[in-house]
């Protein structure tokens, strides 16, 4: 067990949502209300413990045992189909896990340890090296997700509970971008350089493709859903980038995603509580009904869109910077899922927020209590604390990221000189 | 090979359990009928396992041979012993209420159980060819019986006979390979097999004779394609000899084959090693894709077991120390995963009547909340899902048969065990997700819950004590190698 600047934010970010999260369902649970406090109990605890974990089996015990709580979240509180997205959910990650887990087991044997600092020394041949990373790619590409194997994710954020979508977006996605700053690119540093177009590539259909499909979405979750999976595609450009404004730019990104989504998620739920429908067509003119709440919902939209001031703004800025270095084409395409982002949030919020009250039960909803409104108010402060002030975040990382970097420097050397 | 007093003590439980199986002869037959007397001679069969198993832990007997050279005491057969002998006791736990119709409570129940736990510890303790065949008769003849215990039911009668007929053409097609071994070494003595093996080159006629013994041996374990028997034995069966058939004979079995492969045959890993592989990917497969389409509980749990023998032989398979030591924490990890398991098996019942299909479990867990996270935990374990026991073994089986460079029997092995995770789920996903049309019957007695405590515990903990399992596993392993 160990921490250092890059496992820190994610640990404040997941013992920072989870009360949160329980908050959020403070209302909207009502059956087993026991065993749900349970579930995320748990959940917390393997969330943390991953983020902690300096040994590589442990790492592996907790990525997994997160599917457990999860599955349950999922199928027991979940909508219509739950049961179809937990397995899903479930037969996905486990898929991806499981060839990451024969991986381990190849290292292992290699190396003669699963502690993490001795295997971040351990130079692995070449050779090894591509099917390593193509295992671990397996596993974190399920997690993140990238496309294509990003379908689990709408079905799982439609049918989970708000607080479930909350953790799921908040928190679990980043587990596999974690992974691959913890292990991808220190371990196998020739491989991450060898396919590195290939993420970009994958990456930038996730960025373009997802803000094209939330553009066709009527189903608010799911909107949201994808532009996660967009969101998560600069993550993984950025640190592809294996520069130390990429790889800075997508842990802020992370962490920025982690409190814009779950807010966002909030705001569906605050909604969804009171009609108890997603659909966009259902709702309109709720800005003249909730107006706090409009500030709010308008407050992340524009994060998430990544309006300068805001958390935002400050990852999605680092990225590029980051992927013009590498490449322009790259920080070109990558411009243009901002652009794309931007419209499919501010046509959502027009839909669901302005215009005329047409709707008879939207005219009748209950104004934001208080409740809700700690529960974004946490969440605003900080998003505007990291835009405005981002070195609070960054000077954190810096270090832990230069030193994962030089690895990478340090073992291409090594390897050239054995070779 | 004259007679020596000093070969008793290495098999004295052994010669304990059998001498208490002849005494309750006498119970059962002047004990009367029913079930008062069915009960006694459960109990003190329990008494024997308990005390055989005492005297395993006290002998302090190791690396012995007795007999001969039949019959070796050594700690990878103290701990095989164990298992069997705890997974045995808990199946009997299990069946200590007269459960109604299943009809199992006759007297001769638990002493035909007793005979066939000797018969398993002479199993594991075999070293030659003559007391392999001995042990695994006198472990099988028991079981047929055992099988077919519910006279009034065709299903019973039925399993009984399948199990009958395949097990005696299997018993056949391992003597026949165990004849062929024979001509070819000139002895029926492990060592001296395992001396013949390593010098030189070895008849086509070897190779044909141990893949029969091999496959003879398969079949006890219910690795496909000699799995046929094991659904319908299975769902034919009494639920509670069901659950001993899901435990016991098969660490037994296990064990058999570890000795014959690591000690006789030690010498040309390379060429059993293939068999197994083979073995091992098709139950693999089998298990996981069979088990996808059962409604019965206990056919599911069949399909589970091949699936679950698969694993276990991808280590085996490996032919190394580590691969053995792998099959041991695996199989030890199974027997409280079945235990656990049967005990809420066993209590499926409504209005008096065993409810055997799957959808019978649902909504469990807001009838029935402890059995349904007791349930919870032994499904997410047989699935492999860390940190529970079934995870443990996974790892360390694959582990070995990774570092053997058999990686694409490790990668079949994960990817089937995603599938196999599918039906592990849906059993969860009735308990959890769904409702219950008709409640299952409220009272659950205490040895049921004794036996699920426990297996949960050890399944939920193993993590915590898997520095001196380990420790274990690994003695007996060297054990086993040393044999060689």
């Amino acid at each position: 067990m160990g921490i250092d600047g890059i496992s820190l934010p994610f640990v404040l970010l997941s013992t920072f949502l989870t009360p949160l999260a329980v908050l959020a369902s403070w209302k909207a649970i009502k059956v087993r209300v026991r065993e749900y406090m349970i579930a995320f109990l748990v959940l917390e605890t393997m969330m943390v413990g991953m983020f902690v974990s300096l040994d590589m089996l442990m790492f592996y015990l907790f990525f997994e045992a997160v599917l457990i709580p999860m599955f349950i979240i999922i199928g027991v509180w979940g909508g219509a189909r739950r049961v179809y997205a937990a397995f899903k959910f479930f037969l996905y990650t486990l898929l991806g896990s499981v060839l990451m887990l024969v991986c381990m087991l190849a290292m292992y044997i290699d190396a003669g340890t699963t502690d993490i600092p001795a295997l971040t020394a351990h130079a692995f041949s070449a050779s090894m090296q591509i099917w390593l990373f193509l295992g671990f790619l397996a596993s974190f590409a399920v997690k993140v997700p990238m496309w294509p194997v990003h379908t689990w994710l709408p079905d799982a954020h439609v049918e989970a509970p708000t607080a479930g979508s909350m953790i799921l977006a908040g928190v679990l996605l980043k587990m596999g971008g974690y992974g691959f700053i913890r292990f991808s690119l220190p371990m196998f540093p020739e491989a991450s350089e060898f396919f590195a177009p290939l993420i970009f590539a994958l990456s930038i259909i996730a960025v373009i493709y997802t803000s094209l499909v939330a553009l066709a979405q009527s189903d608010m979750k799911k909107l949201i859903a994808y532009s996660s999976v967009a969101h998560m595609g600069f993550v993984t450009i950025g640190i592809f980038t294996m520069t130390e404004q990429g790889v800075a730019g997508a842990m802020f990104q992370m962490i920025s995603h982690g409190l814009v989504s779950a807010a966002l998620f909030f705001c569906v739920g605050v909604v969804y509580d009171r009609l108890h429908t997603r659909e966009i067509s259902a709702y309109g003119g709720v800005a003249a009904v909730m107006p706090r709440f409009a500030v709010f919902f308008m407050f992340m939209m524009l994060a998430s869109v990544g309006l300068p001031g805001t958390s935002g703004f400050v990852g999605e800025m680092l990225v590029l910077v980051g992927a013009w270095k590498a490449s322009t084409w790259v920080a070109a395409f990558t411009a243009t899922g901002l652009v794309l982002g931007a419209t499919y949030m501010l046509w959502l919020y027009r839909r669901v927020m302005f215009g005329v009250v047409v709707h008879d039960n939207v005219q009748a909803m209950r104004r934001m209590e208080g409740r809700e409104f700690f529960v974004f108010l946490p969440i605003t402060v900080l998003v505007l604390w990291f835009g405005v002030y981002p070195a609070s975040l960054l000077d954190l990382m810096a270090g832990s990221i230069q030193f994962v970097l030089e690895t990478m420097g340090q073992t291409d050397v090594a390897l050239v000189a054995q070779n | 090979m004259a007679f020596d007093v000093t070969d008793i003590l290495p098999a004295l439980p052994e010669i304990f359990l059998s001498a208490v199986a002849l005494i309750l002869v006498l119970v059962a037959a002047f004990g009367g009928e029913g079930h008062v007397n069915a009960r006694r001679v459960t109990r003190l069969t329990l008494g024997g396992i308990a005390v055989a198993m005492i005297m395993l832990v006290q002998s302090g007997v190791d690396n012995v041979s007795a007999f001969g050279g039949m019959f070796v005491a050594d700690s990878f057969a103290l701990y095989m012993k164990l298992l069997v002998l705890g997974g045995t006791f808990a199946a009997l736990m299990l069946s200590l209420r007269p459960v109604g119709s299943d009809d199992v409570n006759k007297p001769e129940y638990s002493l035909l159980v007793l005979l066939a736990v000797v018969g398993m510890m002479l199993m594991i303790s075999a070293d030659d060819l003559l007391s392999l065949y001995m042990g695994i008769e006198l472990q099988s003849l028991p079981l047929y019986v055992v099988a077919a215990m519910r006279t009034n039911s065709l299903r019973s009668s039925e399993a009984g006979l399948k199990y009958f007929l395949l097990g005696a053409l299997s018993s056949g097609i391992l003597l026949y390979g165990a004849s062929l071994v024979y001509g070819v070494c000139g002895t029926t003595d492990f060592a001296g097999i395992a001396a013949a093996v390593s010098d030189g080159t070895l008849p086509v006629v070897f190779v044909v004779g141990m893949v029969f013994m091999v496959s003879g041996l398969a079949f006890k374990i219910s690795a496909a394609p000699f799995h046929m028997w094991t659904p319908d034995v299975y769902e034919g069966s009494p639920t509670t000899v069901t659950a001993l058939f899901a435990i016991a004979p098969k660490v037994a079995a296990m064990a058999l084959m570890m000795r014959l492969t690591y000690g006789a045959f030690g010498a040309i890993a390379d060429q059993w090693s293939q068999v197994l592989m083979a073995l091992s990917i098709a139950s693999m497969m089998v298990g996981a894709l069979g088990a996808i389409m059962q409604t019965d509980i206990k056919r599911m749990m069949a399909y589970s077991s091949i699936a679950h023998m698969g694993y276990a032989l991808a280590g085996l398979a490996a032919g190394t120390e580590a691969g053995a030591m792998g099959v041991i924490i695996y199989m030890t990890g199974y027997v409280f995963m079945g235990a656990g398991t049967f005990a809420i098996i066993l209590l499926m019942r409504r209005d008096g009547q065993p409810a055997t299909k799957i959808t019978d479990l649902s909504g469990l867990s807001s009838t029935h909340p402890m059995l349904a996270i007791g349930l919870l935990v032994m499904m997410f374990s047989m699935a492999g899902i860390p940190p529970l026991a079934g995870f443990f073994g996974k790892w360390y089986v694959f582990l070995a048969a990774v570092e053997a460079g058999l990686i694409p029997l490790a990668v079949i092995g994960v990817v089937m065990s995603v599938v196999g995770a599918f039906y592990y789920l849906r059993i969860i996903q009735l308990m959890y997700f769904e409702d219950a049309d008709a409640p299952l019957d409220a009272d659950v007695p205490i040895s049921n819950k004794l036996v699920l405590g426990v297996s949960m515990t050890v399944v939920l903990l193993l993590f915590a004590g898997l520095g001196s399992l380990l420790g274990s596993a690994e003695t007996a392993s060297i054990a086993l190698m040393v044999a060689r």
